[in-house]
């Protein structure tokens, strides 16, 4: 086991440095000198030259990308042009917002999707089957930003029960978890709650079917465990694989947020990286997507390593 | 040998043998799921294409006095955008953009990623290492991240939109090209094929393509989905096609400002695409258990 | 076996060159190593799938290779059939030096293998007529003249053309598909067939079926076959010679009589001993050897048996055996207690005859 953990540790750095260079090289491919950016529009070709320097524009790529990453491993990821504050603390405060959401919508999804997607798979080819998997269908194939939207114009416009934009009072940076918060977040977690229940509906669902008709199932049968009892065998036996769904799955949310975010101004993460594109703030725009990748990196790093506790078979190989 | 040609060794089958294509192709068309959903994409496509010979309006005419009118109203069945042009018009030529933007993606991944899958799991040894390790450095980005980060980095525009898809699916369809060829590539009736003193041009033409294709094309089939609604997304926040082109994912965001005046109008671009990407969701679906023969 | 081929264009099998006395098949020193990558923390190691192994096999007879799985059967007949690299040794196939004097391409018209796995061998995208003409096409057949072998093969092997050559793989039974394996095997005109466990996945009555069928196309094609299995009644059945294998090499050879009667290696002792017997007073009442073979990446030095071998001795654990001769007729072991002078106290003394 600690081998094991050892050994999917040591495999993330060649992952890790890899998407810092992915990140670094995403400025690079911006058309244009990255200077504009950051340049005044009536800047000086002194000033252009010095700030070449300054910012070590003019040193070979792989120097670049060296000096970057010895700065980001320091947790220096630069300043935002826009505000002139450290990229990483821009980040961070914008995450916490994210992890909020994401937690939300986790609860709701992987409830759901658990729900129906086991009763959908014990009771495969019945109705109940087929009402499950048409909500998972659906779940992941709906524009989430539009059903977004469509919740916003039902409970918001139209019933008016619920705030359609922001976090609550007091912004971004006052989160609580009483009513006058979480009545903004409960739109913005439906939405983005959807589509995870929808993949572990249907991953569940083939779970169980697979595993009822193993012949381990028919001994327990056979012997006279009562359903109830067969079932808790299901459910350890599809909770590996159901747990690295889920975990993906959380990645997702944390990093795909953009939409959701931008649909419910919720002054996360996606929000974050939405006004660093349009802002052209490049340095904002690296570093939130540096944080957002590692996080799912290390997610899923936790993902094998939980996976790899739970299920004997793993440990060995 | 008269002891081997009893009756027993001879029973074969009672139907008429079959390709197995075209027993696939038998399963799929009585499957009333997947037909139902071939029709209704090949409607929005001819829609899209024909669109201007079937009369409808200019889905560029704007007109200041009748913006934002309700569904319904006469001469505008699905009501005005918020710069009055006519909805039914612009969700039809609509779909020219959103499906070329959507599904252009997907094609080009294929091809690349088949093809890329197809050497690595073929040729195995570095190469497969080579190819599989940089596909693994793609996977370590959620894949929305990964399509607004370089649609983000590289401006808006619809070929920019097309280029940040094509590389966030490519190692997507990689992966299971890979897996698929290398689980065909061991099958005995492959090593079969090299014993008898075939080249790997013609097993990969005879005995591989065959075997792998289908599964691939399936999978791309229900990426389909995922990238229509990528691709809308892109739009919809500015990174994908500009004004004034009728685009779904692009009049969902116009039309976001108009959810307090016309609410239903401002949705209608959504449904279409929640329509095209549950169809191809679903076709997907309907394939894979066509070719699923032996059950 | 030239009336099958209706002469349009048709392949003819590789000459004989070297008359009766030369061997069809002669193996030399053949090894394969497989490199297992270690963990993190542990060194890379070696499998010893094959190590050393040499024999021969004449013309039109029948050799059997017997073992425990794992013992190196099925990776010693990929390596004959070039399936996989092999680390050293020689083939040589009618007295030429696969690789030297003889093409991989014609050794391939030479030599051809049927699979234990009927189903995972045939192509399920392809008809069966077009699997068995695959081969002859790859070799400059005509379109018409392959299909005609097809179907001319499919009546040889039992199967009405007119029924199943248009069928799937997954249409027909698992003994009619190995029938078309081995048309398919045929179809090339070799001269040298390897059945690797190919009817052992088989119905007890249908592998009877098919053993009678490989036995009559030996006959009427002049064929020579290298029979695998770990089935030791089938092996007897229709093998001339035999071969044991044990952990990647050879410890006994001979006519398969001999070495039925009088096993000489203590591990082919066991083998037989280990083997059911439909005669409840001839019933087994002790287990003939005890324990796993060792694990092939780290075998034991010296004889590889010697760790579960009833008679070890010191000698044992040092050099490997070499094959020697135990008689006349051919019958070779590799086993300290039959070479005279070894150290093993049931050796028989210097200058003596065999037992």
């Amino acid at each position: 086991m600690f081998v094991y953990i050892a050994r999917r540790i040591v495999y993330v750095i060649p992952i890790v440095v890899s998407v810092a260079l992915v990140c670094f090289l995403l400025v690079h491919i911006t058309p244009g000198d990255p200077l504009v950016a950051i340049l005044p529009a009536d800047a000086s070709q002194e000033l252009a030259a010095q700030l070449r320097i300054a910012y070590g524009f003019d040193r070979p790529l792989p120097v670049q990308f060296g000096l970057w990453l010895w700065r980001a491993l320091h947790g220096d990821l630069g300043n935002s042009i826009a505000t002139g504050r450290p990229v990483l603390a821009e980040v961070l405060r914008a995450v916490g917002n994210t992890v909020t959401l994401a937690i939300a919508a986790a609860s709701i999804g992987f409830t759901l999707g658990l729900f129906f997607g086991l009763i959908a798979g014990y009771f495969r080819d019945t109705w109940v089957d087929k009402v499950a998997t048409s909500i998972a269908i659906a779940g992941v194939s709906v524009p989430h930003y539009w059903l977004g939207m469509v919740l916003v114009i039902i409970f918001s416009v139209q019933l008016n029960w619920l705030p359609a934009v922001g976090a609550g009072p007091g912004g971004s940076g006052s989160w609580g978890w009483d009513w006058e918060h979480i009545k903004y977040l409960v739109l913005p977690a439906i939405t983005t709650s959807v589509i995870p229940m929808g993949i572990i509906t249907r991953t569940v669902r083939a779970l169980t079917g697979d595993i009822l008709s193993q012949d381990f199932v028919e001994a327990l049968r056979a012997k006279g465990l009562r359903e109830t009892k067969v079932f808790r065998h299901v459910i350890k036996n599809a909770a590996p694989t159901a747990l690295a769904v889920m975990g993906l799955q959380l990645g997702y949310m944390l990093g795909g947020s953009i939409l959701i975010e931008t649909v419910f101004s919720w002054p996360g993460s996606g929000l974050l990286l939405n006004s660093a594109i349009f802002q052209r703030d490049l340095p904002l725009l690296q570093g939130t997507i540096l944080v957002l990748a590692l996080f799912f990196v290390f997610l899923n790093l936790l993902v094998d390593i939980a996976q790899a506790a739970i299920d004997p078979r793993i440990k060995r190989s | 040998m008269t002891a081997m040609t009893d009756t027993a060794l001879q029973a074969a089958p009672a139907h008429a043998a079959r390709g197995y294509w075209a027993t696939v192709g038998r399963r799929i068309v009585r499957d009333k799921v997947s037909m139902a959903c071939a029709l209704i994409l090949l409607l929005i496509l001819l829609g899209a294409l024909f669109a201007p010979w079937i009369g409808l309006a200019d889905p560029y005419q704007g007109s200041m006095i009748r913006r934002l009118r309700h569904i319904g109203t006469p001469n505008y069945p699905l009501g005005t955008d918020e710069l009055g042009r006519d909805m039914l018009a612009r969700l039809i030529y609509g779909g020219r953009l959103s499906l070329l933007i959507g599904i252009l993606p997907v094609i080009l991944a294929f091809v690349i990623g088949t093809s890329l899958g197809l050497v690595a799991g073929y040729v195995g040894g570095k190469i497969n290492t080579g190819i599989m390790r940089t596909v693994d450095i793609f996977y370590a980005f959620p894949s929305v991240l990964l399509a607004i980060a370089i649609s983000g980095a590289l401006g808006a525009g619809i070929v920019n939109s097309i280029v940040s898809l094509t590389i966030v699916f490519v190692p997507q369809i990689t992966r299971v090209a890979e897996s698929v060829t290398t689980g065909v590539r061991n099958a005995d009736f492959v090593e079969a094929a090299r014993a008898s003193g075939a080249d790997a041009f013609t097993i990969m033409r005879v005995h591989m393509l065959g075997n792998v294709l289908g599964t691939i094309f399936v999978y791309a089939t229900g990426l389909i989905s995922v990238s229509m609604i990528l691709a809308a997304g892109l739009s919809f926040l500015g990174l994908g096609t500009k004004p004034p082109e009728p685009e779904w994912g692009l009049m969902l965001n116009t039309l976001r400002t108009a959810i307090y005046v016309n609410p239903w109008v401002a949705a209608l671009p959504g449904a279409m695409i929640f329509a095209v990407s549950i169809c191809f969701n679903l076709l997907s679906d309907g394939m894979r258990s066509a070719m699923d023969i032996r059950n | 076996m030239t009336e099958i081929i209706e002469p349009i264009d048709k392949l003819e099998p590789l000459p004989d060159i070297g008359g009766v006395a030369q061997p069809l098949l002669q193996v030399d020193g053949l090894t394969k190593h497989f490199p297992v990558r270690g963990g993190l923390f542990a060194k890379s190691k070696t499998v010893r799938a094959v190590d050393n192994v040499s024999f021969a096999i004449a013309k039109g007879e029948t050799v059997g290779i017997v073992g425990e799985s794992g013992c190196g059967k099925s990776t010693t007949a990929r390596l004959l059939m070039h399936l996989m690299e092999r680390n050293s040794g020689d083939i040589i196939y009618d007295g030429r030096t696969v690789g030297r004097e003889l093409s991989l391409r014609e050794l391939r018209r030479g030599m051809q293998m049927v699979f234990q796995d009927s189903y995972a061998s045939l192509n399920p995208r392809l008809t069966i007529e077009e699997s068995i003409a695959f081969g002859p096409k790859v070799h400059g057949m005509a379109e018409n003249a392959s299909r005609a072998l097809a179907r001319e093969l499919l009546g040889k092997v039992g199967l009405r053309p007119e029924n199943f050559a248009n069928r799937y793989p997954h249409e027909i039974s698992g003994g009619q598909r190995q029938r078309v394996n081995i048309a398919r095997a045929l179809a090339l005109s070799p001269r040298l067939v390897i059945l690797d466990e190919a009817v052992s996945a088989l119905d007890k009555s249908v592998e009877a079926q098919v053993l009678n069928l490989l036995v009559d196309l030996k006959r009427e094609f002049g064929l020579t076959y290298l029979f695998i299995s770990h089935d030791l009644n089938v092996v007897r059945y229709i093998s001339d010679r035999v071969l044991v294998m044990y952990l990647g090499e050879v410890v006994e050879l001979g006519p398969v009589d001999d070495v039925w009667d009088k096993p000489a290696h203590p591990y082919t002792r066991a083998l037989l001993a280990a083997m059911p017997s439909s005669d409840p007073d001839n019933r087994t009442q002790v287990p003939p050897i005890t324990g796993d073979p060792p694990n092939p990446i780290d075998p034991p030095s010296g004889c590889r048996f010697h760790t579960r071998c009833p008679f070890v001795e010191a000698v044992c654990s040092g050099e490997s055996p070499k094959l020697s001769d135990i008689d006349a007729a051919g019958h070779q072991v590799a086993c300290y207690m039959f070479i005279p002078g070894s150290g093993h106290s049931k050796a028989p003394p210097t200058g003596a005859v065999a037992p």
